[in-house]
């Protein structure tokens, strides 16, 4: 029952967030054409961008996201083992099998995206795949593997693509300020500009670390227990757990944006714990030595 | 006024007992269905094993032609498997299979020429690769028929299940210590 409630939520709030993206932008794009008076063409304009943004988002935010973390497709020569291991817990989750990704990158992550189990891709750092064993690999894929079986992934990915969009409209309102601003001729304009430019900029991480917030913490305790139920062996997982846990090592082509997708937070950790989008990875491993 | 009262009233139950009937009676057929899909992806597993055994074999006799009794084994289990029909069987001649080429595996350990030979290498790791996708695909297969004779056991879509012929379905056994589930509280 678990499952299935999780499963209605995530597609529930990725709705909710498609509204919230189509207002967003469009309340952006119809305020830049304003100040630029452009009048009803600015707003069929503005309809059109976030009409446009809303679907990109929800279409291509995962092409989007592996290319952001500059994944590549893994070939079943060069990685057998990895190739083999997501086939056969996919078989196991009852899930047609997800693309399988490979980041060069020496700190061990992982994350799954995509907007359903038929629509789905998993990505590991090479880092990962150096130093886990078969089960520590299977724990960890077996734990993406419940990310997109729960539809976390549709939920998490446009979160990514939202975010990404406020800190791209906050950025051109600042550029459109300082360069294009220059036309003294558009009173008030300016000064539009600049709030909406600066409100964007300060609400960008806000928002990020809000929405963070939403990806409740539960989610990836969740996706730890169902992990196991795949797997049927909490250690492979917990040790995983560990060794990435051990790692001082960042992901270097993670962003904010992106940082919540991952397995364990790929970034610095900054010093606001009570943001942090990941629940402590000893709480993780502690969970786990109760269900074995 | 009472009677029609009573006539609303019976139709509103009678509404809910029908549309109670059709979530159970779909929810048996979703459940029936979940197990063939689990029992063809065991069944793709196993004829992909079995594909690869004769390549595997002529790889091992070109160095160690007089392990004849290995061989013969081997050859009898997969004879074995192309005749299994039911669940019962193949799962008898699954473990059959697996047991006599993990000692085909054991022989080639003593010829080191074998071990190094990257044809081997390879049908060695599709091998194992394919048992831990049928260890898997039985792990989901058996799940599903637990989920799926609970409900035909249980009140009430037992009564269902007895009207339209929906019968318990057979376990996918394993001589192997079988990875046993496990408890996930929340």
């Amino acid at each position: 029952m678990e499952l299935y409630e999780s499963v209605n939520r995530n597609k529930r709030n990725s709705i909710l967030l498609i509204f919230v993206m189509l207002a967003l932008v469009f309340a952006v794009a119809w305020a830049l054409t304003y100040v630029t008076r452009l009048g009803t063409f600015g707003l069929i304009l503005a309809l059109l961008l976030s009409g446009a943004y809303a679907w990109g988002g929800y279409f291509y935010s995962d092409k989007i996201v592996l290319k952001m973390s500059n994944a590549k497709p893994a070939d079943k020569k060069q990685y057998p083992h990895y190739v083999n291991a997501i086939e056969g817990l996919a078989i196991a989750a009852g899930i047609p099998m997800p693309a399988a990704y490979v980041i060069e990158d020496d700190a061990p992550n992982a994350f799954a995206t995509g907007r359903d189990p038929l629509h789905a891709s998993v990505a590991v750092t090479t880092g990962l795949l150096k130093i886990m064993d078969r089960y520590e690999l299977e724990g960890v894929l077996a734990h993406e593997l419940s990310h997109i079986k729960n539809y976390d992934i549709r939920f998490a990915t446009l979160v990514v693509v939202l975010v990404g969009a406020i800190a791209i409209m906050g950025d051109f309102a600042m550029r459109m300020l300082f360069y294009g601003g220059g036309r003294r001729d558009s009173k008030g304009g300016g000064g539009l500009l600049l709030i909406l430019g600066l409100a964007l900029i300060i609400l960008a991480p806000i928002f990020a670390q809000l929405v963070h917030l939403a990806i409740s913490r539960k989610r990836e305790f969740l996706a730890d227990a169902s992990s196991v139920q795949l797997t049927r062996d909490p250690s492979g997982l917990s040790s995983a757990l560990a060794k990435i846990g051990k790692s001082t090592l960042r992901v270097k082509n993670a962003t904010d944006a992106t940082a919540s997708l991952y397995i364990s937070n790929p970034l610095p950790n900054k010093f606001l714990s009570l943001f942090s989008t990941h629940p402590k990875i000893e709480e993780r491993i502690a969970a786990l030595k109760k269900i074995g | 006024m009472a009677l029609e009262t009573i006539v609303l009233a019976g139709g509103a139950v009678l509404i809910l007992v029908l549309g109670g009937v059709v979530l159970i009676y779909n929810g048996l057929v979703t459940a029936r269905n979940r197990i063939d899909n689990a029992w063809s992806q065991i069944d793709v597993q196993l004829k992909r094993r079995y594909d690869m055994i004769p390549n595997l074999v002529e790889t091992v006799k070109g160095y160690a032609k007089h392990e004849k009794t290995v061989f013969e084994n081997v050859t009898k289990a997969r004879a074995a498997m192309m005749g299994a029909q039911t669940v019962g069987e193949k799962a008898k001649a699954d473990n059959m299979l697996t047991s006599t080429l993990k000692s085909l595996f054991a022989v080639a350990e003593n010829y080191p020429q074998l071990r190094a030979n990257e044809n081997f290498k390879l049908l060695q790791e599709e091998i194992a690769g394919t048992e831990s996708k049928i260890a898997y695909a039985r792990q989901f297969y058996n799940d599903s028929v637990l989920s799926y004779n609970t409900s035909i056991q249980t009140v009430p879509s037992n009564i269902l299940a007895g009207m339209f012929g929906f019968t318990a379905k057979e376990y996918f056994k394993t001589e192997g210590a079988e990875k046993e589930n496990v408890k996930v509280s929340f």
